[in-house]
């Protein structure tokens, strides 16, 4: 599964990465930054939280 | 159990919209209706006291156009209806002399601004809540008033900012000696009086405002210690009370919000509240709260609505509350409670500008942190928060970041530890 950012609408808020820290990470500059581009084994529940937590729903996962 | 037809959100805002989208994205085919006082479709607040005051011309941050809304999410709207009663016995939703029935309805009414007493009569004086009062305030801040805001709370703190951000002359007034001493304790409330301060805001802290003088359009603003500050502009931030007006009566439980279970709950059979207008027991904390911020009202919109459709199957709401406030062009986030035994600067000077983390504590759990300028922290902090962390792992945990990050003066780490025992 691919994490897929819609950047018009992430604000850096980072309650991806607070979900799933190894995956999201928010940098200095405030600005999301993808860890790995797929979802890592066997941890598609953890990253799906995290999209779902997104309050801008910002994140997709695609096969 | 009895399938649910028609949903019914009260609230057109925030936690109604996440509602509504929540009903549609769990596969709810029924009815739903949302129902708004507001003229307005579903808007954002925050950038109301941001972006939006900072020129004339920034858009209006509508969240959803209304094909959207009629069309793909089949949403019946009913706006510039304000609710008026609910008959929880006979399940309807009553709009002045309009009846809707429900089978399930989610309270997300929201809170509106708390006025000061008189404040009415004058022209100029504001609060700063909706649209309407955004549109008013940018017009005057665009004919260079000069800017009283009373209330250092983050909505007056962000009108100012804006108004010094066009160079306008801005006095604060605060009651209390220390501002947001209630949403981050005493020394981070410091901090934020010191930013007004660095950035050319006057700071009036402990003293009262004993009334608001003009023929007709605001002229001055009077104080308890017997001074005057001329105004044009009047912006009051002195908080906000749960919209709970039209559910007296009902039968709920209300006590500052809507009372609810960790499901979000009422206990009146189909009664669920979200956002702003709902205290309920947060399990990560094991204590009510109504935190009146962008990201549980988000989410609660949507755990009430799934919650409210299949009541067998409701989940509990727990979180570890967050919010964001942008000052002088400084992001000051805020993870967790801070009603903390302690608090601990552990990266940065609360002297300058520049990246600052402190961290609450709670027994000898870690249950806050406050970052000033470090997006790249604070969701690490609550992460742990959430985890249940200990003082110590936080402690831990900072101290790693700050020998990670790149070398830094030694003269900064000296003060970095400094504690400040509460
Ligand atoms: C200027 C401003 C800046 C903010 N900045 C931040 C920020 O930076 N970070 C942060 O975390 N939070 C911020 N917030 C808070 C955040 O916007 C709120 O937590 C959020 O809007 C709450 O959403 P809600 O849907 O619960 O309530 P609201 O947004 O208050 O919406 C409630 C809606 O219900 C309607 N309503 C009320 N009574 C009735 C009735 N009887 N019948 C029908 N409709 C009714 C109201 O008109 C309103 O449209 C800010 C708020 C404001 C006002
Ligand atoms: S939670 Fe959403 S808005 Fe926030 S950083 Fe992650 S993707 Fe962006």
């Amino acid at each position: 599964m691919r994490i897929i950012v819609d950047r018009t609408r992430c604000t850096g808020l980072g309650m991806c990465e607070s979900v799933a820290p190894d995956v999201f990470e928010v940098n200095d500059d405030g600005e999301l930054e993808l860890r790995t581009a797929t979802v890592p084994e066997g941890r598609l529940a953890e990253v799906e939280q995290a999209v779902a937590c997104c309050p801008n729903e910002a994140l997709r996962l695609a096969p | 159990m009895n399938e649910v037809g028609h949903l019914v959100v009260v609230g057109a805002s925030l936690a109604g919209l996440r509602a509504v989208e929540a009903a549609r994205r769990t596969g709810f085919a029924g009815r739903i209706t949302l129902i708004g006082a507001e003229d307005h479709l579903p808007y954002d607040r925050p950038p109301l006291s941001k972006a939006f005051l900072e020129e004339a011309g920034v858009p209006i941050p509508t969240f959803r156009d209304e094909k959207v809304l009629r069309d793909e999410l089949g949403v019946r709207l009913m706006l510039g209806a304000p609710a008026t009663r609910l008959d929880t016995d006979g399940r309807a939703v009553v709009v002045g002399d309009r009846t809707v029935a429900y089978d399930a309805v989610v309270l997300a009414t929201g809170a509106s601004a708390r006025e000061l007493p008189g404040g009415r009569d004058l022209a100029g004086v504001h609060t700063l809540r909706t649209l309407d009062d955004a549109v008013a305030i940018r017009a005057a801040l665009d004919s260079g008033a000069r800017t009283v805001v009373i209330g250092a709370g983050f909505i007056g703190s962000e009108v100012a900012a804006a108004a010094r951000r066009r160079g306008l002359e801005v006095v604060v007034v605060e009651a209390a000696a220390t501002p947001l001493v209630r949403a981050v304790g005493e020394p981070m409330g410091e901090v934020c009086a010191a930013l007004h301060r660095r950035h050319g805001t006057e700071m009036r802290c402990g003293v009262g405002v004993t009334g608001l003088d003009g023929a007709g359009q605001v002229e001055r603003v009077l104080l308890s210690d017997g001074s005057a500050l001329p105004a044009d502009l009047v912006v009051v931030g002195v908080g906000a009370v749960p919209a709970t007006g039209w559910l007296a009566g009902s039968g709920l439980l209300l006590d500052d919000g809507v009372v609810c279970d960790e499901t979000l709950f009422t206990g009146v059979a189909g009664v669920y509240a979200a956002g702003d207008v709902a205290r309920w027991h947060n399990p990560m904390f094991d204590r009510p709260m109504r935190p009146e911020h962008w990201t549980s009202a988000a989410e609660q919109g949507a755990v009430a609505a799934r919650n409210a459709l299949e009541p067998d199957a409701a989940t509990p709401y727990s979180t570890v509350p967050y919010f964001w406030s942008d000052w002088y062009g400084s992001r000051i986030q805020f993870v967790g409670i801070p009603g903390a035994d302690e608090v601990r600067v552990v990266d940065g000077d609360v002297r300058s500008d520049g990246r600052l983390v402190a961290l609450y504590r709670e027994g000898d759990r870690l249950v806050g942190a406050l970052t000033l300028d470090a997006p790249a922290h604070v969701m690490k902090y609550r992460g742990l928060i959430m985890r249940g962390a200990s003082w110590r792992d936080g402690l831990a945990f900072a101290a790693e970041r700050r020998s990670g990050a790149a070398a830094r003066p030694v003269s900064r780490d000296l003060d970095t530890d400094a504690i400040v025992d509460r």
